[in-house]
């Protein structure tokens, strides 16, 4: 054996194995993807064998579970896009509004104690929110309505979407926070040496050049919302509800899914199929809108050559 | 010259307030004070959404707390109690007549094990603490009850006598869920959610840090690389729902892995915690400087030698760090095991992973949808118990940060 040549046919072996190790336990992300998609796509379209897909786009009365059962999922999806549009008007202002405060207001300090702060909200467990929105803010609404006269329900898609906009506030801030703190100085200072007001700063410099992120954080919480489970099964109601009004029970896609799946139905009928039709939907929406934050976001990185996001 | 005076005398006019400092300063504009105030009135409004934010949290905890604390205590009452052969055969008959409707129905039933445990008992009366139902504890807390009057004189004569009071409640702490609520507790959810998280952690754990030594250490940058990045970051934004469906679909009809039971909760929690363990230990593994892996080159180790011995060792702590924060978001996750049906009745704590079990954010869910007004007060003592698990396993990631920092 040649002094330096200690590798040996056996150590190359091993190398190459621990590599091919390694290399497998990264498909596995890939595996669960995939899993993800495939087994809701299978099971989405043996409901659509036996459903018109037209009609669960279309039509307008979800009632599984009874011998002429239809599948119109609309109302479902109004319900879903009510709750998720509250919680947005409940987020977007104070997420926002926390994230320039964090950014261009507070000292280095306060805003070390105030992020940690803020991201204890979202690591509270749905099921702990579910509970405070169908314990304490539901009635809450209720009796506030009272005082106009104005009946509402104790399973209002209001209540359920006001605590879910509180949910998805450090989603918004958090990230908002980082892109604003990532607009170059420059801009800033360029600004106030015009004579700008600080607020003026913000307004017609800081926050354009941060849209981009902006909406990232946005479409984030968003998706968040549309796939948030606990709360509105907790919260808001069963019903498949077409209306306008936030005040009575409305139902969302993920509570339609439980509903389905909890139940004792066969699991080949169309009942508990439905579940991954929705599922589906439920997929394919949050996708996209995970997909369009992620370019975003690399739009905005590109464009300040930051890489701290 | 006459344009800018023109103007001066029109804002005179309009803003005779502030004379002095438009005499002199000709580059006064008065609008300005309206735009500080526009300034100021802006930022009272990012502060006031924060502390609004911050508030709210205060508040929803203060409100947790205050519905849970009742539920630390229990109400007992101090009757006497006679052990005999008639009394096992029929338990209501241990204890007076006018005590049957007071005392808790759950109590009652473990009589004959509470005579096979201490044989001594037997054909003795004995003075004793016995637990009472919810109906009486609740009055005891002073929440709403329902007794009837006959029963409520009773219960007014013993609490004057002080042989009606609240007492610690071991219950909550050593027994699982019961359909009594007096008697339901949440040991066995503790135990079914240990169980889980040691499942989800035996897979996520390995599973994500070879994902990440892979995609940092030895991949090239090429579109497959790309391609799991990008999967990776579709993985963690999924809503969690749709992996309580891949668990259904996959691991119960396909694998034939028992319903309810720890070990798929486990693994369905483990493909949602991957994403969180593959992007921590990525950040540790990059944290940990060239100079590093150059040396350990320059001595002529190989590329495991020196990733297994130097980068992984020095990267610990960090992928430790995230590992603890996804184990701490695994552990409060409800939607997916809802799905593959970690909602049952479980009174009995599971043995192994292959039992039927519920977790605690599943029992809380279960407790908040029960009808009488005692599980509230269970409910929310469940949500303490959890958020201080949570607070707790945060605290200790934020330690493991601190402790083993390294600024290289």
């Amino acid at each position: 054996m040649k002094p330096f040549e200690l590798k040996t046919r056996h150590s190359d072996l091993k190398e190459q194995f621990i590599r091919f190790l390694l290399f497998s336990a990264a498909a596995v992300s890939i595996l669960t993807t995939f899993g993800v998609l495939f087994s809701i796509l299978f099971e989405a379209i043996e409901f659509f064998q036996m459903r018109s897909f037209w009609y669960f786009i279309t039509g307008t009365e979800w009632s599984p579970g009874v011998a002429d059962s239809k599948f119109g999922a609309l109302p479902i999806f109004s319900g879903t896009f009510i709750i998720t549009f509250i919680a947005l008007t409940v987020a977007l202002p104070i997420g926002l509004g926390s994230a320039i405060f964090m950014s261009e207001y507070a000292s280095f300090s306060l805003r070390d104690k105030l992020k940690p702060l803020l991201e204890i909200l979202a690591g509270i467990p749905t099921v702990v929110y579910g509970f405070f929105a169908a314990i304490t803010v539901a009635p809450a609404v209720v009796n506030f309505f009272q005082i106009f006269g104005i009946d509402a329900s104790f399973n209002s898609a209001l209540a359920s979407g006001i605590v879910m906009g509180i949910m998805i506030i450090p989603v918004i801030s958090s990230l908002s926070d980082d892109v604003i703190r990532a607009v170059p100085d420059s801009q800033r200072k360029a600004s106030l040496a015009l004579g700008m007001t600080k607020s003026e700063t913000i307004k017609a410099i800081v926050l354009p050049s941060a849209l981009p992120g902006i909406v990232s954080a946005t479409l984030l919480g968003v998706s968040k919302a549309l796939g948030e489970t606990m709360i509105v099964v907790m919260a808001a109601g069963m019903r498949p509800n077409l209306s306008w009004n936030m005040l009575e029970d409305m139902t969302t896609v993920t509570v339609r899914i439980v509903d389905a799946l909890v139940g004792d139905h066969e699991f080949n009928s169309p009942d508990t199929l439905s579940a991954f039709a929705l599922g589906l939907v439920l997929f394919i929406v949050t996708l996209v809108l995970n997909i369009m934050s992620v370019a975003l976001i690399r739009k905005f990185k590109e464009k300040y050559k930051v890489n701290t996001l | 010259m006459s344009s800018l005076m023109k103007k001066t005398n029109l804002n005179s006019k309009l803003n005779s307030s502030n004379k002095k400092t438009e005499v002199e300063n000709p580059f006064y504009d008065p609008s300005l004070q309206k735009r500080h105030a526009h300034a100021r009135r802006f930022k009272y409004f990012t502060m006031g959404s924060i502390i609004f934010a911050i508030s709210f949290l205060v508040f929803f905890l203060g409100d947790m707390i205050v519905k849970g604390m009742p539920a630390f205590q229990q109400s007992y009452m101090l009757i006497d109690v006679t052990y005999n052969e008639k009394t096992i055969d029929s338990t209501r008959k241990a204890i007076d007549k006018k005590y049957r409707r007071i005392v808790s129905r759950a109590w009652l039933r473990d009589i004959p094990a509470m005579v096979e445990q201490d044989p001594s008992l037997m054909n003795t009366t004995q003075t004793s603490w016995v637990l009472v139902n919810h109906q009486v504890d609740q009055y005891m807390k002073g929440h709403y009850y329902k007794i009837k009057d006959k029963y409520l004189q009773t219960i007014k004569e013993k609490q004057a006598a002080g042989e009606l009071e609240l007492h610690f409640n071991t219950i909550f702490f050593t027994q699982g869920d019961s359909k009594i609520p007096e008697n339901s507790g949440i040991k066995s959810a503790i135990i079914g959610s240990i169980l889980t998280l040691i499942v989800t952690m035996v897979v996520a754990f390995p599973l994500g840090v070879m994902t990440a030594v892979y995609l940092e250490e030895f991949a090239h940058d090429n579109y497959w690389t790309q391609f799991i990045e990008v999967n990776i970051n579709n993985l963690a934004a999924i809503p969690s729902i749709l992996f309580g469906l891949l668990g259904l679909a996959v691991f119960i009809n396909l694998f034939g892995v028992p319903r309810s039971s720890p070990l798929v909760g486990g693994l369905t929690l483990a493909l949602m915690t991957l994403p969180i363990v593959i992007v921590s230990a990525r950040a540790a593994l990059r944290s940990v400087p060239d100079s590093i892996r150059q040396a350990g080159y320059g001595l002529g180790l190989t590329k495991i030698q020196v990733v297994q011995d130097h980068v992984l060792p020095l990267a610990f702590p960090g992928i430790m760090t995230g590992s603890i924060i996804g184990l701490s978001q695994a552990m409060g996750e409800t939607a997916p095991l809802i799905i593959i049906g970690m909602i049952a009745f479980i009174p009995d704590s599971p043995d192994s992973i292959f039992q039927a079990a519920t977790v605690m954010p599943a029992q809380i869910f279960t407790w908040a949808g029960m009808p009488e007004r005692a599980y509230v007060e269970r409910t929310a003592a469940g949500i303490m118990v959890l958020l201080s698990i949570l607070i707790s396993l945060n605290a200790l990631a934020i330690y493991l940060r601190k402790k083993f920092e390294v600024n290289w």
